[in-house]
C-alpha cells in the first residue's frame, strides 16, 4: 500500500484507471469479438458446421464476456459520476444489448441440452442474441462518438456505428474461424473474412470522417499542427494493416494450413490501432466534452485499494487466459463435456 | 402493443419510475440468485464426487459427476447472465448508490471481478471441455479453482450487502462515504452471521436439487450406478446441514434484533412493544390499523426465542415512527422460509433413516424429495426478501433511502424495460426448469443400453485433429 502511495500521486490515478478502463474494453471487444460474430455467422449455416463453429468459441466465452463486466465495474468504480451519466442515457440500447447477451449465453448451453427438436429454436435465439449485442454496442459507440446528441443525423451515424461494429466482430468471428477450423469451414470462413473487411473498412472510413465533423475537440486534434503529426501514424498503419489483410486472406487456405493465425492476428491489430485513434481523440474526457476524468473519479484512497487489487491480479488473470488459450491450442475439436 | 397496454396499466395504477425501479431490480436480483444458490454448493459437490472417484477408481462417482456437471454448466450459463445485467443496473437504475457509498461499493465489487469472476470463468472452459487435453489432476484442480472462484464471489458480495445492513468503518464528507477502516468495512458485524448463513442456504439447495433429481430418475427405473452415490451423499449433506442452519438463522437472528430492531419487529408481527412476547405461527398483520388479524401463536416463546428470557421486552414496530419496513412481506416471508426449512429437516432425517435401517428410499419418500427438488430457492427467496425488504425505507441502513438513489430514467423507459426482463425471466425458468427434469429422463434412457467403458483412472485420450 505504501508502495503504491509513493509512486502514484492523486493526479496520476484517474490517467492509470482510464488506462485500465481501455485496457479491459479494447480486450473485451477483440475476446467477445470474435465470439459475438461467429453466433452472427452462423447464420445460414448448417447444423454440423453450427456445432463446429460453437466448438471453437466453447472454452471462451465466459471468460471473454466477464471483461464487459471489468470494463463495467471499472467504469463504475473509479468514474462512478461518468457509470451514471453514461449509462443513464444510454438505458434502453444497455437493456437490449443485455437481452442479447442473455439469450446467447444461455442459448450456447440450452442447444445441447434441450430437446433435439428443441436446438432449432435455441439457434435462432443464439444467433438473434449475437446480432443484438453487437450492434447495440456499436449503437452506443456511435452515441458516445456524438456526445449523446440526438438528432436525425446524429441517429444516422449510430447507425452505421451500429453496422461498423458488427462487421467488425464478423471480421473477428470470421478471422477466428479461419484459425481454430479447417477443410470446407475455413474456405467458407476466408469468403466471410474479405466481405467482412471491406465492410469494416469502410465503416471506418466513415468513422473517420464524422468524428471531427461531430466534435471540434476531435477536430482540433486531427488537424492542428504539431497535434496531427501525432495521430498520423495511427490511419497509416491501419490502413498498411487492411490491405495487408486483403492479399494475406486471397492467398489463404496455404499449403499444410501455413499462416493460418496471420488474419486474426491482422485483425486484432486493426482492432488496437481503432481503438487507440478513439482513445487519442477522447482524452481526457470521459464524458466527450463534458466530463474529464479527473471531475468524474472517486476518492484516491478508494481508487489506491482497487489498483492494488489490480496489479496484484491483473497478471495472474492474464497468465491463466494464457494457459486457457494454450490448453485449447490448435483445431477445435468437438465439444463433448467431460 | 404489448408495451402500449402495459403503460397504460401503470399509469392508471399510479406506479412511479421508483417503484418500477424497485421490482425491476427485484426481478434482476431474484431471478440472478436463483442460479449462484445452486452452483456455488454444486461445484464443491462435483470437487467432491471427482475426489472420491480418484480414491476410489469407482466408475460410479464419475458417472455422477458426468450428469451433475452438466447441470452446473446450464446453471452457471443463466447465473453468469443474469448476473452481467446486474453490474450495469446500479449505473441504469440507481446512480445515487455509487455516487454516495461508491467508495465503498466500487472497491469490493472490483475485487468480486477481479479475483472471483475471471478465476471461475476461465476455469470452466477447462473443467467442461478440458478433461481430454489436461491430465486429470490438472483437471480436479479446475473444478477446484471453479469452485474457490464461486464462494470467492458469495464473500465479496455479502460483504458488501451485510455493510448496507450494518455499515461501519467510515465517515461522510459533502455527502460522500470515505472509507476510514477497511477491515471494519468487511468484516462488519452482520457479516459474517450472513455469509454462513447463505453458504449453508447454498449447500442446501444444491443438496435438495441433487436428491430431488435422482429421487425422479430412481422413481423413472433409471439404475445408473452414480444415482445412489449422488442420493446419498446429498441427502447425508443436507441432513447434517439443516440443523447447523437453523442454529446459525437463529444468530443471525440475534445479530438483526441487535442492529435493525425494526426488521424483527416486522417479522414477528409485533406492533407495540411488549415483555414475554407470543411467536405467531399465523396473523394477518394489517398495516392501517396497525394489528394483526387471526393470530395463532404460542405465548411467551418469541421472547424466549429472541432474548433467551420469558418475560423479555421486544420492542414492536410502532415504536419506530417512520423510518420501518412493511409488515406484512417479512411476516410471510420468515414462516415461508422456516416452514421449508422444518420440511427440509423431518424430509432429510426421514431419507437418512430411511437409508441407515433399509440402503434405500421408499417410493413416498423419494416422492417427497422430488416434491422438494426446488425447495431450497423458495427459501433462499424468502429469506432474502425478508432481509433486503427488512432494509427498506433505507438502502444503506441510516446513511441513504432507497428512493434517494433513484434515477431520473421515465416511468414508461423502465417499464419497457421491465416487461423485456420479466418475459425473457419466464422464459428461461420454464426452459431451465424443463431442461432439467428432461436431462434427468434422457440420462436414465442411455443406462439402458450397454455400459460404456469407460477410462479407469482417467487418462487423457490424445486429442483430434
Amino acid at each position: 500500500m505504501q508502495y503504491i502511495n509513493a509512486l502514484v500521486s492523486d493526479h496520476q490515478l484517474p490517467v492509470i484507471f482510464l488506462g485500465l478502463l481501455g485496457i479491459s474494453m479494447l480486450v473485451y471487444a477483440i475476446l467477445d469479438g470474435y465470439d459475438l460474430g461467429i453466433g452472427m455467422l452462423m447464420l445460414n449455416k448448417s447444423e454440423a458446421d453450427r456445432d463446429r463453429m460453437i466448438a471453437s468459441i466453447g472454452p471462451f466465452w465466459d471468460a471473454n464476456e466477464t471483461w464487459l463486466v471489468l470494463g463495467v465495474g471499472i467504469l463504475l468504480v473509479a468514474f462512478p459520476m461518468a457509470h451514471g451519466l453514461v449509462l443513464g442515457t444510454l438505458y434502453t440500447p444497455v437493456a437490449l444489448m443485455l437481452a442479447g447477451l442473455i439469450l446467447r449465453g444461455v442459448s450456447f448451453d440450452f442447444r445441447a441440452k434441450a430437446r433435439v427438436g428443441h436446438k432449432k429454436f435455441w439457434d435462432t435465439l443464439f444467433i438473434a442474441g449475437s446480432m443484438l449485442a453487437s450492434t447495440t454496442q456499436g449503437y452506443m459507440l456511435g452515441k458516445y462518438i456524438v456526445g449523446f446528441e440526438s438528432g436525425l443525423v446524429a441517429e444516422l451515424f449510430c447507425v452505421i456505428s451500429a453496422a461498423c461494429v458488427a462487421s467488425a466482430y464478423l471480421l473477428m468471428g470470421a478471422c477466428w474461424l479461419i484459425l481454430k477450423t479447417i477443410g470446407h469451414m475455413q474456405v467458407m470462413a476466408i469468403k466471410n473474412a474479405r466481405s467482412a473487411l471491406a465492410l469494416t473498412a469502410l465503416g471506418l472510413v466513415l468513422v473517420s470522417i464524422v468524428n471531427p465533423l461531430a466534435s471540434p475537440t476531435i477536430y482540433n486534434k486531427w488537424f492542428k499542427w504539431p497535434e496531427a503529426l501525432y495521430l498520423l501514424p495511427l490511419p497509416l498503419l491501419c490502413a498498411i494493416l487492411i490491405v495487408c489483410l486483403f492479399i494475406t486472406l486471397r492467398q489463404l487456405p496455404k499449403h499444410q494450413d501455413r499462416h493460418c493465425g496471420r488474419p486474426f492476428a491482422m485483425a486484432v491489430g486493426i482492432f488496437v490501432l481503432a481503438f487507440s485513434g478513439l482513445a487519442y481523440s477522447f482524452y481526457p474526457y470521459i464524458v466527450p466534452d463534458t466530463l474529464t476524468i479527473w471531475q468524474a473519479a472517486s476518492a484516491p484512497e478508494s481508487l489506491r485499494v482497487v489498483l492494488l487489487g489490480c496489479v496484484v491480479v491483473l497478471p495472474a488473470i492474464f497468465i491463466y487466459t494464457a494457459l486457457s488459450y494454450w490448453i485449447f491450442r490448435g483445431k477445435s475439436t468437438e465439444l463433448t463435456y467431460y | 402493443m404489448a408495451y402500449i397496454c402495459f403503460e397504460d396499466t401503470f399509469r392508471e395504477s399510479m406506479m412511479d419510475a421508483f417503484a418500477l425501479a424497485r421490482i425491476q431490480f427485484a426481478a434482476n436480483i431474484s431471478f440472478h440468485i436463483l442460479f449462484p444458490t445452486i452452483t456455488i454448493a454444486l461445484c464443491w459437490f462435483l470437487l467432491f464426487f471427482k475426489i472420491r472417484f480418484h480414491l476410489t477408481g469407482n466408475d460410479s462417482w464419475l458417472d455422477a459427476y458426468r450428469f451433475w456437471v452438466k447441470v452446473f454448466a446450464l446453471t452457471f450459463a443463466l447465473g453468469v447472465v443474469s448476473g452481467i445485467t446486474m453490474s450495469f443496473q446500479f449505473g441504469t437504475n440507481w446512480p445515487g448508490f455509487m455516487e454516495t457509498v461508491g467508495n465503498i461499493a466500487g472497491p469490493l465489487l472490483a475485487y468480486e471481478v477481479l479475483t472471483a469472476f475471471f478465476l471461475e470463468a476461465t476455469f470452466l472452459g477447462i473443467m467442461l471441455f478440458g478433461s481430454n487435453r489436461v491430465p486429470p489432476l490438472m483437471h480436479t484442480l479446475a473444478t477446484a479453482l471453479v469452485a474457490a472462484g464461486t464462494t470467492l464471489s458469495a464473500f465479496w458480495i455479502i460483504a458488501l450487502n451485510s455493510w448496507m445492513h450494518t455499515p461501519q468503518g467510515f465517515e461522510m464528507i459533502d455527502g460522500q462515504a470515505h472509507v476510514t477502516d477497511w477491515s471494519m468495512v468487511i468484516f462488519n458485524p452482520s457479516m459474517p452471521y450472513r455469509l454462513t448463513h447463505m453458504l449453508i442456504a447454498s449447500g442446501l439447495t444444491a443438496a435438495f436439487l441433487i436428491a430431488g433429481l435422482s429421487a425422479y430418475r430412481l422413481l423413472r427405473n433409471d439404475r445408473s450406478t452414480g444415482l445412489n452415490r449422488a442420493l446419498k451423499s446429498s441427502v447425508a449433506i443436507a441432513a447434517l446441514l439443516i440443523p447447523i442452519q437453523i442454529f446459525v438463522g437463529d444468530l443471525h437472528g440475534l445479530n438483526t434484533l441487535e442492529h435493525q430492531p425494526a426488521k424483527i419487529a416486522a417479522m414477528e408481527g409485533i406492533w407495540d412493544t411488549e415483555k414475554g412476547a407470543p411467536l405467531l405461527l399465523f396473523a394477518i398483520p394489517d398495516e392501517e390499523n396497525r394489528e394483526n388479524h387471526y393470530e395463532v401463536g404460542i405465548p411467551a416463546l418469541a421472547s424466549l426465542i429472541l432474548t433467551h428470557q420469558l418475560d423479555g421486552e421486544i420492542a414492536g414496530i410502532n415504536s419506530f415512527a417512520e423510518n420501518r419496513p412493511p409488515v406484512a412481506p417479512l411476516f410471510f416471508g420468515f414462516r415461508i422460509m422456516v416452514g421449508i426449512g422444518l420440511l427440509m429437516l423431518i424430509i432429510s432425517f426421514t431419507a437418512v433413516w430411511q437409508l441407515y435401517r433399509r440402503a434405500e428410499l421408499n417410493k413416498w419418500t423419494l416422492r417427497a424429495l422430488v416434491a422438494m427438488t426446488f425447495s431450497g430457492w423458495i427459501a433462499t427467496l424468502a429469506g432474502w426478501y425478508v432481509t433486503e425488504i427488512g432494509r427498506q425505507p433505507w438502502l444503506v441502513q441510516g446513511v441513504l433511502t432507497t428512493r434517494d438513489a433513484v434515477s431520473g430514467v421515465p416511468a414508461t423507459t423502465v417499464a419497457g424495460s421491465l416487461a423485456m426482463y420479466l418475459s425473457l425471466y419466464a422464459l428461461l425458468l420454464v426452459a431451465y426448469v424443463t431442461t432439467l427434469f428432461y436431462m434427468a429422463r434422457r440420462a436414465g434412457s442411455n443406462s439402458t443400453a450397454p455400459p460404456v467403458t469407460t477410462n479407469p483412472h482417467n487418462l487423457p485420450v490424445p486429442a483430434q485433429g
